[in-house]
């Protein structure tokens, strides 16, 4: 089967491989598996590093927000807006600003993060019963204790969901980091759409991130929140 | 003593396959300037004095396999020779690339001649000449005007040519070259790039020359998976491509030569050509002899059908070929 | 500062030439591409595109969701729809479709509606069970049929929601629509997609363009939402919040 010319072995190809015809192939995922790593690993960076920027920033808005409630039309109105743009449109839109790199994958990541925080917040908080904010301060709690020790553990659950879907949209939407030229999963992805075994292992590990990341959010949840799992 | 006479069969069956093989000769069109010489192995690369002190180098490539596998192949082995190399591989088209080029954000990247002269210098490919040397010296003569220099071209061409798969050519009588289809193609469905019906120096053009009118235009960016769907019979094809060396597929003969060569020829910018010296212009041409069609399509398979990266074929070509270890 | 900002505005500003003036290709510098009618008809086959994915999708949601939540079948299905969409990037999911099933307008149509169907789904199957019991006894008391409680008095009473269901679907399929031509389906993303023949201006443009369509889309559809949704049921939503996890929680908040 191997011929020698000029010193490169040419395989005769007439017999097809598995490769070859686009199949899944778990012999060539063994040998190739490797070649996923960095991809994967920058995935994970962009998407933990986005949602806790995201967070942050989102939290502080949606406090800020709470007091002063004229705010709460700009601050959910502009990251609607920002949900609103495609992210392949927005990691594009980005470029001659940001550069061609993770920074822009970045920026464009965070702002997708913002509004799933900041109206979970926002609700959380709102959500807190009215008689808890009485009591609270009847007890004598000066604002800044009551919104650490009442109103934000009472709006945990809220804000702990808007993380989880924060986080299982941003690691869909780092898959199109690529655009920005921030690499991570997508660039492997569209290196060979048409290829099972690449689609397979390089989506697959794509949404095995995002239901990681989903239950160890909801895992910390039940860690910070004791009494909701007496309740449930 | 027994034992030794194994590797010496071994090493006279060698010579024997080489001797073999550079008698039967591939397609190369022209086939002027020094012929393919498959049989020498290749000498390792040794450093270049003072290659190291030198400015660095970026290499391009535009943004197919072949490409990337040529832009590895030149970076690695002025690695090996010492120079300090950067890549900006996978830019984009011909146009894209060579504006990088121009600009100066790339120092070099691999272009064919065909494309240089009808694409980049809108020579009409009617009035392209289709000969090997004499396309190579218009190129080197039009990009020198530009502070660019041409360095001497490889073995092997990667022109267009149709094709189609084995099933259809059996179908329509087993055509051999662009010709045979002509009475056949009115119910055929040809594919190409998006614009290719639009283009001179592609159906357009083979309209004209070939005098076939066929049934119908699949725009598409991919080549041979729309034979696979069923949306197109005949495609432009890559006469280094992989997949022409499995046995599916036909590619048919350019009879009435409306090509013209598409030998690749590394475009340097002058002044990093100076910086790579008459040693570095030695090592890319050493390294680019072995390069054959059939070499060439080799390397194309291993990285669309073995689904390999064009790094690590890069890699393994120049150890193969020994001019790395 | 000035050279970045001036670099920046002229990058915008031939972005948004070649939206209005065809210019010579990238690939073929001979053919032109870009331009205002090329750009219409991107534009309304990427709205072609949308609508079909919309139209499966709700097609098949909405029954399943009336018929489930009805019934009070199949909780953990519709909830959890939403959450497993989520999970899947949509560059997967287009591209399982190209690599198992292949390219054109019938997989790819296919696989935006299957992006469709969970937010319709969800919101479908939780506002017909939190329809007032009471409305639903009534109408049993009336004679009438399981199929005529859900077309008469459950869905008029869910619109609102699955509405809101939809418009969530509509922006992202509008948005994914972009990277359809990665299976050969030619949308606003085509320049995008085929940077080679359209060239960074037509990128960039395209860019700006889809952006435009999106949020013209979402703002559209948001004023159509408040146009029909009765002011009891839009002060009761209070202000409709819960956009993401419809009314889950108030189920949730009523047990807890």
């Amino acid at each position: 089967m191997l011929q020698v010319l000029a010193q490169i072995q040419t395989r005769n190809r007439t017999g097809g491989t598995c490769e070859a015809n686009n199949g899944f192939c778990p012999d060539w995922i063994a040998d190739n598996y490797d070649r996923y790593i960095d991809p994967f690993l920058q995935h994970v960076f962009l998407t933990v590093v986005s949602v806790a920027i995201g967070f942050a920033i989102a939290f502080a808005l949606a406090l800020l927000a709470h007091r002063k409630r004229w705010l709460l039309p700009a601050f959910s109105g502009a990251s609607e807006v920002l949900y609103a743009i495609p992210s392949v449109a927005l990691f594009l839109l980005l470029l001659p600003v940001t550069g061609r790199g993770t920074l822009t994958g970045l920026v464009a990541l965070v702002s997708y993060t913002l509004i799933f925080i900041f109206v979970n917040v926002t609700t959380g908080l709102d959500g807190v019963p009215e008689d808890s904010v009485d009591a609270a301060r009847g007890m004598g709690l000066t604002e800044r204790q009551l919104l650490w020790r009442v109103e934000v553990p009472l709006a945990l659950p809220e804000i702990f969901a808007g993380l989880r879907i924060a986080t299982t949209t941003t690691v869909g939407l780092a898959a199109l980091a690529f655009f920005a030229g921030a690499g991570g999963l997508g660039e492997e992805i569209t290196r060979d759409k048409g290829f099972q075994s690449n689609i397979a292992v390089a989506g697959g590990l794509a949404v095995l991130l995002a239901l990681v990341l989903d239950l160890l959010i909801l895992f910390v949840q039940r860690l910070m929140t004791p009494w909701r799992r007496a309740a449930a | 003593m027994k034992a030794r006479s194994i590797p010496l069969a071994l090493f006279a069956a060698l010579l024997l396959a080489f001797g073999l093989g550079a008698c039967g000769n591939d397609d190369d069109k022209g086939g002027g300037g020094g012929g393919e010489d498959q049989g020498s192995k290749g000498e390792l690369i040794t450093k270049v004095p003072g290659a190291g002190s030198k400015p660095a180098i970026t290499i391009g490539s535009k943004n197919f396999d072949e490409q990337l596998i040529l832009g590895n192949i030149y970076a690695d082995a002025l690695k090996a020779a010492g120079f300090k190399i950067k890549t900006q591989l996978n830019i984009g088209s011909e146009v894209v690339a060579y504006k990088t080029l121009r600009q100066g954000e790339i120092d070099a990247y691999p272009e064919y001649t065909g494309t240089a002269l009808t694409i980049l210098f809108k020579v009409p490919v009617p009035k392209a000449p289709k000969e090997k040397q004499e396309i190579y010296n218009q190129v080197k003569q039009r990009v020198a005007e530009k502070q660019i220099t041409a360095l001497p071209p490889t073995p092997f061409e990667n022109s267009f040519r149709l094709a189609l798969s084995s099933k259809k050519a059996k179908e329509l009588g087993n055509p051999k070259t662009t010709s045979d289809l002509k009475g056949k193609e009115k119910d055929l469905k040809i594919s190409g790039f998006p614009e290719c019906n639009k283009r001179i120096d592609c159906l357009l053009g083979i309209q004209k020359t070939y005098g076939l009118k066929f049934g119908g235009f699949v725009a598409s960016e991919e080549k041979y998976d729309v034979i696979e769907n069923g949306s197109a019979d005949v495609i432009f094809g890559f006469t280094t491509d992989g997949e022409l060396t499995t046995g599916k597929y036909v590619k048919l003969e350019d009879d009435k030569t409306f090509f013209p060569p598409y030998n690749v020829s590394l475009l340097m910018r002058n002044d990093a050509f100076k910086e790579l010296g008459p040693e570095g212009q030695k090592v890319i041409e050493q390294v680019q002899k072995p390069l054959t069609e059939k070499v060439m399509q080799e390397l194309n398979s291993r990285v669309s059908l073995d689904k390999q990266e064009p790094e690590k074929v890069a890699a393994d070509y120049l150890r193969e070929a020994g001019f790395t270890k | 500062m000035t050279p970045v900002l001036a670099s920046f505005l002229s990058d915008f500003g031939n972005a948004i030439e070649f939206l209005f003036k065809a210019q010579p290709s990238n690939l073929d510098p001979g053919t032109k591409v870009g331009g205002f009618s090329e750009m219409l008809s991107l534009t309304l086959k990427h709205i072609a595109l949308s609508a079909s994915a919309i139209g499966v999708g709700t097609a098949i949601a909405i029954p399943l969701g009336l018929y489930l939540g009805h019934h009070r079948k199949g909780e953990f299905a519709a909830i959890n729809a939403s959450n497993v969409g989520r999970a899947i990037p949509t560059l997967v999911l287009l591209t399982v479709f190209i690599a198992y099933i292949g390219v054109g307008f019938v997989p790819i149509m296919l696989s935006l509606a299957l992006l469709a169907l969970p937010p319709v789904l969800t919101n479908t199957w939780v506002a017909v069970t939190q329809v007032d019991r009471d409305s639903v006894d009534a109408a049993r008391g009336m004679g009438m049929t399981d199929t005529e409680i859900i077309t008469r008095v459950e869905l008029p009473l869910s619109l609102p929601t699955i509405f809101a269901g939809i418009r969530v679907s509509a922006v992202n399929v509008v948005a994914t629509a972009t990277i359809a031509p990665l299976g050969s389906v030619d949308s606003l993303g085509t320049p995008i997609i085929s940077e080679n023949v359209y060239g960074e201006d037509g990128r960039l443009g395209a860019a700006i363009a889809v952006s435009v369509l999106t949020l013209l889309i979402s703002a559209g559809l948001a004023a159509f939402q408040r146009a029909i949704t009765p002011e009891g049921l839009k002060l009761e939503a209070g202000a409709s919040r819960k956009r993401f996890l419809p009314k889950l929680r108030r189920r949730e908040t009523a047990t807890s």
